[in-house]
């Protein structure tokens, strides 16, 4: 018996998008009509990278929705949190290896010579450690260490949120309302972390006080 | 002279595609299979008006490249007015009238006024004209255009010395055009050309593509082709031409003036920002091929820019 029988559900929802992907896919490659566009790979292309995004937000809202609603769902945050990475790489292989085909000359000058790929890459890059120490007996063994280094997530999606600005042509809407969603999520981070602070030295406070007291 | 071909479409198809090539399309029609396409071919092919197209040396025969699919020209556009995703256009053009029509003539001309598609356009001196054509995005189409060169029509408006450009625009209604509203570009859409390019023979007012008057989605009932330059250059159901003395400020030099620069000439050698020029995907094909110097047509064109550092001027 499954003890949870959600975790499937989740994942399946988590996966959905890029089985649609491979299916469309599938019929792109045996020339039965699909929903790639004309240009199939640049709609990958725009489809990875819009499912990474939306993953990466929706694993920074598992902690404030727990915390607000009390919902009983941080304990599929990592699912989520790698779920952003799974889509990212398939975001960063489709542009290696369909969109580029290992032309290594141009993704390097891409890489290194346009900000808007610079962004994405160092984006891509700091979701690697994150995805890597995601394992219980690592999160185990760095401890406290471990906390310090994932809120790099906060980072890399700000990375995320602006590669995706800079790449659009006209259109900001989309980055714009993933930078103000990011904004919201960031905000209550701080108003959450002050507050805790202020309790905490409060709490110091009268402990202090205490031991004033017994001392005199 | 212009010889009439009756059926001049199955004749110049055969003559960019070879046999193989040939089968290959079939079974692109098939793949490209845009789901709404084989819904969307119908009304449009009972719109459309066949359009009868003389042979002429800039048919672009000599392209020896393979069409490309009808289905992808229909359904794979940058229309901005009818909303930002490809497939938008095609969904939402049809609210676009575009009988009846009318242009207006204004500024350094002889022949001011306000005119009808075929007060502008001799339908029976239309010429077919396979081009090349690259998006500032980096994919590209082989489209079969029927037109007349926008220089027969500039000849007609009788433009005076001050004339140094000629002026775009596009409709603006927010009526036919739902996408408006979302401001994405200050509206209407701006183009622009020097003389000498609008002169050039190369440069296409087109009213049909395969044969067909064009589809509303392709810039109905008339629309700009420059081949040697990127695609936005090519403003779509135009309702005004202007000459003037100053070099217009286009829509997209508005919008990103380091990025869009009023020449907009096909150039592998200068790179857009934030993505390189030098390759393309021919839609249809799998993988990237390199882009040419202005898009193929050097020979005939590079001439215009003759000392200038297409570097500084893109």
């Amino acid at each position: 018996m499954i003890k949870d029988f959600k975790r499937p559900i989740l994942h399946l929802i988590c996966l959905a998008p890029s089985l649609w992907l491979f299916h469309q896919m599938w019929l792109w490659y045996n020339f039965a009509p699909h929903s790639l566009t004309a240009n199939p790979i640049e709609y990958i292309t725009d489809f990875t990278g819009d499912w990474t995004v939306r993953f990466l937000l929706i694993s920074l809202s598992v902690t404030p929705l727990a915390k607000i609603f009390k919902f009983k769902i941080l304990k599929y945050r990592r699912a989520i949190g790698l779920y952003a990475f799974y889509y990212a790489s398939l975001h960063f292989l489709n542009y290696t290896v369909l969109d580029y085909f290992f032309d290594w000359t141009l993704i390097l000058e891409d890489i290194f010579k346009r900000p808007a790929l610079t962004f994405g890459m160092i984006g891509f890059t700091l979701l690697i450690p994150l995805a890597i120490t995601s394992t219980k007996s690592i999160i185990k063994k760095m401890g406290k260490n471990w906390i310090k280094l994932h809120r790099l997530v906060y980072v890399l999606t700000i990375f995320a949120i602006v590669h995706n600005y800079m790449m659009v042509k006209a259109d900001v809407l989309i980055p714009i309302i993933h930078a103000s969603i990011l904004t919201v999520l960031l905000g209550y981070r701080v108003f959450s972390y002050k507050s805790k602070k202020s309790k905490r030295s409060n709490k110091q406070l009268s402990g202090d006080r205490k031991h004033e007291a017994i001392v005199s | 002279m212009l010889i009439k071909i009756k059926n001049p479409w199955e004749l110049s198809e055969n003559d960019v595609t070879s046999v193989g090539n040939y089968k290959t399309r079939r079974d692109f029609i098939k793949a490209a299979g845009i789901v709404t396409a084989a819904g969307m071919m119908a009304p449009y092919g009972a719109l459309a008006r066949t359009l009868t197209a003389a042979a002429n040396p800039y048919d672009g025969r000599d392209i020896k490249e393979e069409l490309t699919d009808k289905r992808a020209i229909l359904g794979y556009n940058n229309y901005y007015e009818f909303g930002m995703d490809k497939s938008d256009p095609s969904d939402n053009a049809h609210s676009l009238i575009t009988d009846p029509w009318s242009i207006t003539v204004d500024g350094h001309c002889e022949k001011p006024g306000t005119y009808g598609v075929e007060d502008l356009i001799d339908f029976n001196a239309l010429e077919e004209r396979i081009y090349r054509m690259r998006c500032v995005e980096a994919w590209s189409m082989v489209i079969p255009w029927v037109g007349v060169s926008l220089s027969e029509i500039i000849k007609k408006l009788e433009p005076t010395s001050k004339a140094k450009y000629v002026y775009f625009e596009t409709l603006e209604d927010e009526a036919q055009m739902p996408a408006l509203l979302r401001g994405v570009i200050k509206w209407p859409y701006k183009e622009g050309l020097r003389m000498d390019e609008a002169m050039h023979p190369l440069t296409l007012m087109a009213v049909g593509i395969y044969g067909e008057t064009l589809a509303n989605q392709n810039g109905a009932p008339l629309r700009l082709v420059v081949p040697w330059k990127y695609g936005f250059k090519g403003v779509k159901s135009i309702v005004k031409i202007s000459f003037w003395e100053d070099e217009p400020n286009t829509s997209w030099m508005r919008l990103a003036p380091h990025e869009y620069g009023f020449y907009a000439n096909v150039n592998p050698e200068v790179s857009h920002p934030r993505w390189s020029q030098a390759k393309e995907r021919r839609i249809g094909d799998f993988s990237r091929r390199p882009t040419l110097k202005f898009n193929g047509y050097g020979e005939e064109v590079a001439s215009l820019y003759a000392g200038m550092d297409l570097r500084k001027n893109y």
